[in-house]
């Protein structure tokens, strides 16, 4: 009984601080008294089986159609492969297709998630722990301006910024893809709150003491205790600028500039209308195009799985 | 002598602190520049391009003239029935799409909550897989789920983007995506009851229903209201989704069938880039009163 309520205890804090060491942790400090006891279970797992199955088909159904031909992908069963195993030559094709720029979106799209995120995640926490820290003047407008941002839906913004942004040349240029995703306000609030609880005032000051200055404190000290927040918004920005779509295709003008969502959505819409068939290139192209986000989402599984993250701020 | 010391050291303490938060203040400033170049700038753009109107004389090959106009944008976009009719679509769409996402979100966070954990955490995986894939190439899937040619449904005879199902084969393509996500945050609400409630709940002989709704899911009332309204907000600003099944079936979905796209059209097809920026604004508006009555009912919710 005692053990439940200390993990119930611990599993609230460990959502806002789990630190990189105790991975582990977060797997076990889950609470268990909420499972269902007796014959409730087996109604819980036939529901949860039945779930996971409309969750999964349609990834399985991706996977069986690479495997397959321009041909056989049209006369056989959609859920199991046919005889013949295409995977290889719609690679291949792929690759090679209109000169390899398959190639050069999927890196477009992989240096500048990175680049964007990377970025995001060095302002915001800096900003988030200014703000947390810190009772400097304009404080409480900055905190003002970041809470009406909420309810500033994207739509408004992209109009005036390619007026703005063709102003200051920034239309076709790999800049207007970086810069206006890394002041992400969300991402400074998410900062903010966790710094407030994560970095003691009382160890700050310690480091005062000893005469460390503002700038060593956060370069040697703070930004240790932020790890959670950072990884939790390069993630978060890393999967969002992937994925992003109308950005691109609204600034980009030069294909070669392009991102793969936006290459892979130009070949589904020509792939109707042409005498070559695309329908291989195009499904093969949006395998590959998960592959990094999978990969990156599940090596940091830790900084989303719980929930708490984003779940925290309301 | 004493009292003296002590004003030197208060006088001295405070230009101190204020130095301290001076230089603290600086690890803000990157941020608050770039916020307000990227997101007040524009709204300051906003406002004063949707009072303007470019007009070209002539046939068009003129020099395009600016004129002041007041409030006609504004105006024209709250008379415009193509808008109305498309925030009426992604309404009705809404009206429907988002509470069943919600629903079917909160019966898969309460199983894996009522799950044993080894199950819980095998079937969470598999779960959070469509939040995983990246929403176009989710939309991608679900397109040639939905085309004749390769769609493994060709034996029920469903034409899926017929004007009447092209709804219902959007939503269903929505719920499946938006699945893993707001589970993930409601699952978290679920980690924060604690555990003597839902123990002494069983001894007092509560069923494994009554459990899940007299104590469970009052707990995620304000982590579903926090999902509930990113997910309309997301839905009335529906893009990429109409966009991508135009380019299958562009008979059916029309160029302005919802505001965003309509938006985008005005704005980078016909080069009305005003009065887009006047329909944005009504948008943005609307989009607020919408945020403020989910939250309105919230509040009523949680007394």
């Amino acid at each position: 009984m005692s053990t439940t309520m200390s993990n119930a205890v611990t599993k609230t804090k460990s959502g806002l601080f789990h630190h990189g060491k105790r991975g582990g942790d977060i797997e076990t400090a889950e609470s268990t008294a909420g499972q269902a006891k007796g014959a409730a279970k087996y109604t819980v797992l036939a529901v949860l089986i039945f779930l996971a199955f409309y969750a999964v088909a349609p990834l399985w159904w991706l996977i069986v159609a690479i495997t397959k031909s321009t041909q056989t992908i049209y006369t056989t069963n959609g859920l199991w492969f046919a005889g013949k195993f295409n995977l290889f030559q719609n690679l291949h094709d792929l690759f090679t297709y209109q000169d390899g720029i398959y190639s050069t979106w999927l890196w477009n799209t992989i240096w500048l998630s990175s680049v964007t995120s990377a970025g995001a995640m060095v302002v915001t926490v800096a900003a988030g722990y200014a703000l947390a820290k810190y009772k400097f003047f304009g404080r409480g407008a900055i905190m003002t301006g970041i809470i009406i941002s909420f309810i500033i839906p994207g739509s408004l913004l992209t109009v005036p910024s390619f007026l703005l942004f063709n102003k200051v040349g920034l239309y076709d240029n790999w800049w207007v893809m970086i810069l206006p995703a890394m002041f992400t306000p969300f991402d400074t609030y998410l900062a903010k709150v966790y710094a407030e609880s994560a970095v003691p005032d009382e160890l700050m000051e310690a480091a005062r003491i000893d005469g460390a200055g503002e700038y060593r404190i956060f370069t040697t000290i703070s930004w240790r205790l932020m790890v959670t927040p950072a990884a939790t918004i390069f993630l978060l920005h890393f999967v969002q600028s992937w994925n992003s779509f109308m950005w691109p295709m609204i600034f980009l003008k030069d294909y070669h500039k392009w991102t793969v969502m936006l290459g892979l959505q130009s070949w589904l819409a020509r792939g109707t209308d042409s005498q070559y068939d695309l329908t291989m290139i195009v499904l093969t192209g949006a395998f590959i195009s998960m592959i990094p986000v999978i990969i990156l989402m599940i090596a940091m599984q830790r900084y989303w799985k719980s929930g708490m993250t984003v779940g925290s701020l309301k | 002598m004493s009292s003296s010391t002590s004003t030197v050291t208060r006088s001295k303490g405070l230009s101190w602190r204020t130095l301290q938060a001076m230089k603290g203040s600086t690890f803000a400033l990157p941020f608050v520049g770039g916020f307000i170049f990227f997101v007040f700038i524009p709204i300051g753009i906003a406002l004063v391009e949707s009072l303007y109107a470019e007009k070209k004389s002539g046939l068009g090959l003129g020099k395009a003239t600016r004129s002041f106009v007041g409030f006609d944008n504004i105006a024209q976009a709250l008379q415009d029935t193509t808008f109305w009719t498309g925030l009426g679509r992604v309404a009705v769409y809404a009206i429907i799409v988002v509470p069943l996402t919600q629903g079917l979100s909160m019966l898969m966070a309460l199983l894996i909550d009522a799950a044993s954990r080894k199950t819980a955490n095998r079937f969470r995986v598999l779960l959070l897989l469509p939040y995983m894939t990246p929403g176009i190439v989710s939309t991608i899937i679900w397109i040639y789920l939905y085309s004749p040619a390769t769609s493994p449904f060709k034996g029920l005879g469903v034409n899926f983007f017929d004007s009447n199902m092209v709804w219902v084969s959007m939503g269903q393509m929505a719920i499946w995506a938006g699945l893993g996500f707001n589970m993930l945050i409601q699952y978290g609400s679920l980690q924060s009851i604690p555990g003597e409630i839902i123990e002494a709940a069983r001894l007092d002989g509560a069923s494994e229903l009554r459990i899940a709704w007299s104590i469970k899911i009052p707990y995620m009332i304000s982590a579903v209201s926090l999902t509930t309204m990113f997910n309309i907000i997301g839905v009335l600003q529906l893009f990429n989704e109409p966009y991508f099944f135009r380019s299958i079936s562009p008979q059916t979905i029309t160029k302005d069938f919802t505001p965003a796209m309509q938006i985008y059209n005005e704005a980078f097809q016909a080069g009305n880039l005003n009065y887009a920026t006047a329909l944005s604004l009504v948008l943005a508006v609307i989009l607020g009163l919408a945020s403020a009555c989910v939250y309105a009912i919230q509040n009523k919710v949680d007394k």
